[in-house]
């Protein structure tokens, strides 16, 4: 266990919570919102296609970005328009999106390459990785925290933006206020389905990034499924941070902790399909540890409320 | 009164299938521009996808052999789904029964008629297990059945692999595959010319006995009751755990027995090296079925039609076989629209009003 605690192991943390963070920040926005956004898996697979294809077509980062964040969105306005105008069940509708992403992507893919597996023939561009001046010269620290890729922190940032937004802006209070009563919230005024149209837009910007993350920084290209479930486990990391940027922050790398110790275990000679279970079965034991603290939490509150109760 | 009820019924019966109609012929005109966007012989293309599955009696029976899994599927997610519980482990559920079955088919020497049976009902049993979990979960502390679900599919998936790969392994054959299994647990071909086999007939029993669960009996009424609203039905004295538990239970065990019947059925070995591609479409056959039992041959035929029509055009043509899961998210997604053609709906409730006043 002692070649857990080096600096590039802290590093790699870093590096696979990257993806799982940005699509946590994206779900904190929507559970914020009194909506369940289970397309995020779709919207980050779509970004991580339309990123690699535009960039690799227009040998351009900066409109790669803004086609990854538009494949993206367009999922996320997909899921808006079915589930606030057309009533669909938002949690089916997450469900049909993510199963269309699938495969929809592997068919624009083959139908822009040719290919069905990866996007090998793309000359397609990645986000640069970033040295920080000073602190890349401090000796650990330097090691675990610079070189990082430039959407690492971006995703830092973010979790900073969505804190700043949700509750310094009046627009993250009626958010917010959406969220815990639709009904009061109409009754003063706001406009309730727009409020939810926008948190899902701005969670599928905010998703696509770590989409983007995949393709154009982890991977150097789109891979058939390459998400992999990290929208899923992002959909973990916020219900245990109990949307709460940082108790979310905290919930994912928690997550990337936990893939990282995975990918140790790879050199010891420990089969490799139970290394690949390793991320899904912490999500799991993880939201149920947390489900246990909540459900105690929520019978001490009852009991002391009982007792003052008794007591009067 | 009573005959004004029966008119809205009636109201609302035609507008489902006006809905449905509109929805699937929808998906088709998608389908059609999806074709003329990415082919150079758009109408070549066509023709294989909506032509193919009946071109020859091969290829239908490819539709038969390919819609007794998605009927498994279709079955699995509809009794999930009814008790409201968002379980997605039906595909965790069919890759670890059919691992389950090539194993049992592998280790255990047992006679002629025994052995599929008692392969079935192993995965059958493993199955429900698994997607008993993320019910046990949500019972207990309320985790998302939905996220641990999901999540459960990936460790199933793994889990069958592993055994498979690190115990069961062919190494002398080509591709990655388990060792043949013992002849006695594959099921007999029904219809010769075609690899249509004896899982037609279980599928068939399956849904006749799902649809006397879920319709005849009291379990599965306070199924339905509890799907309906949990709290009306747990004041009303139904014991709500204990339907969701059964309720995942034998909607995995159904899903479970589905990959068995697959393995034992199409193939002599075990050969799955991911998770098949219409390991998710129980869903979307629930949803066409309005997770009527009765109705979920008939989805799960439509759907293995697609499919097979469009593994024809991918064959044949240059657009490729992924193409029908944009059809299908798209059917899934209007089908379940509520407000879709909500207008036409009033229109229809009022015509019928105004004419018989």
């Amino acid at each position: 266990m002692i070649n857990l605690l080096t600096p590039e192991f802290f590093f790699t943390v870093i590096r696979v919570t990257t993806p799982i963070l940005f699509a946590a920040m994206a779900a904190v926005i929507c559970n914020k919102a009194g909506v369940v956004n289970i397309a995020l898996e779709g919207i980050m697979l779509t970004a991580a296609l339309t990123g690699v294809l535009v960039s690799g077509f227009t040998q351009s980062l900066v409109l790669g970005a803004i086609g990854g964040i538009v494949g993206g969105v367009f999922i996320a306005f997909l899921l808006a328009y079915f589930a606030l105008y057309l009533k669909t069940d938002i949690v089916l509708g997450g469900i049909a999106l993510n199963l269309l992403t699938v495969g929809g992507t592997v068919f624009v893919m083959f139908a822009v390459t040719g290919d069905k597996g990866a996007t090998n023939s793309v000359r397609s561009l990645q986000f640069p990785a970033v040295n920080i001046p000073f602190i890349e010269d401090i000796p650990i620290l330097g090691t675990v925290l610079s070189g990082h890729n430039f959407l690492t922190y971006l995703a830092i940032l973010m979790v900073f933006l969505v804190f700043f937004l949700l509750y310094k802006t009046t627009f993250g209070l009626r958010l917010r206020a959406v969220g815990e009563n639709p009904d009061a919230a109409s009754s003063v005024g706001i406009d309730v389905s727009k409020v939810k149209l926008y948190a899902l837009l701005l969670s599928g910007v905010i998703a696509s990034f770590g989409g983007m993350y995949m393709s154009m920084a982890y991977l150097k290209l789109f891979t058939t499924n390459m998400v992999s479930g990290r929208g899923y486990i992002a959909l973990a990391a916020a219900a245990m941070g109990q949307a709460n940027p940082i108790g979310t922050t905290i919930a994912s790398l928690l997550f990337g902790f936990m893939e990282s110790v995975g990918y140790q275990l790879q050199s010891r000679g420990i089969p490799s399909q139970f290394i690949n279970m390793v991320p899904y079965i912490s999500t799991i034991v993880g939201l149920v540890l947390y489900s246990m603290y909540r459900q105690n939490q929520l019978k001490r509150k009852k009991e002391i409320k009982l007792h003052e109760e008794a007591k009067s | 009164m009573l005959k004004g009820l029966f008119k809205k019924g009636t109201v609302d019966q035609r507008f489902e299938v006006i809905r449905f109609a509109v929805a699937i012929f929808l998906a088709i005109v998608m389908a059609f521009i999806l074709i003329l966007l990415v082919s150079k012989e758009p109408f070549e293309a066509l023709g294989y996808l909506f032509l193919g599955p009946i071109s020859k009696f091969r290829k239908f029976g490819n539709v038969i052999e390919t819609a007794i899994p998605l009927t498994f599927l279709g079955l699995s997610v509809s009794i999930m789904f009814s008790a409201n519980q968002f379980n997605m482990g039906s595909s965790g559920a069919l890759f670890i029964g059919g691992t389950i079955a090539a194993i049992v088919g592998l280790v255990l020497p047992l006679p002629f008629g025994i052995h599929p049976i008692v392969a079935m009902l192993a995965a059958g049993v493993v199955g429900g297990l698994l997607t008993s979990i993320p019910a046990i979960v949500k019972l207990k502390w309320g985790a998302s059945e939905l996220v641990s679900s999901l999540m459960l599919n990936f460790v199933a998936l793994n889990l069958g692999l592993y055994l498979i790969l690190n115990h069961f392994r062919d190494l002398t054959a080509g591709s990655l595959s388990s060792l043949p299994l013992l002849e006695t647990v594959l099921l007999p071909t029904l219809v010769s010319g075609t690899r249509i086999h004896f899982g037609l007939i279980i599928v068939i029993i399956m849904v006749i006995l799902a649809w006397l669960f879920l319709a005849k009996t009291k379990w599965g009424y306070a199924l339905r009751m509890t799907g309906m609203n949990i709290n009306f039905a747990k004041y009303s004295g139904i014991s709500t755990a204990a339907v969701v538990l059964y309720s995942q239970f034998i909607g995995g065990f159904l899903a479970g027995m589905g990959g068995a019947v697959e393995i034992i059925g199409m193939y002599d070995r075990f050969k799955w090296q991911f998770m098949p591609s219409y390991a998710f479409d129980g869903v979307i056959v629930a949803v066409l079925a309005k997770k009527n039992p009765l109705y979920v041959p008939i989805a799960a035929v439509l759907l293995a039609y697609i499919r097979v029509g469009a593994d024809t055009m991918s064959v044949n043509s240059d657009v490729s076989y992924e193409m029908i899961s944009i059809i299908q998210g798209f059917i899934i997604i209007m089908i379940a629209a509520n407000a879709f053609l909500k207008q036409y709906r009033q229109r229809m409730v009022v015509k019928e009003a105004t004419q018989h006043d």
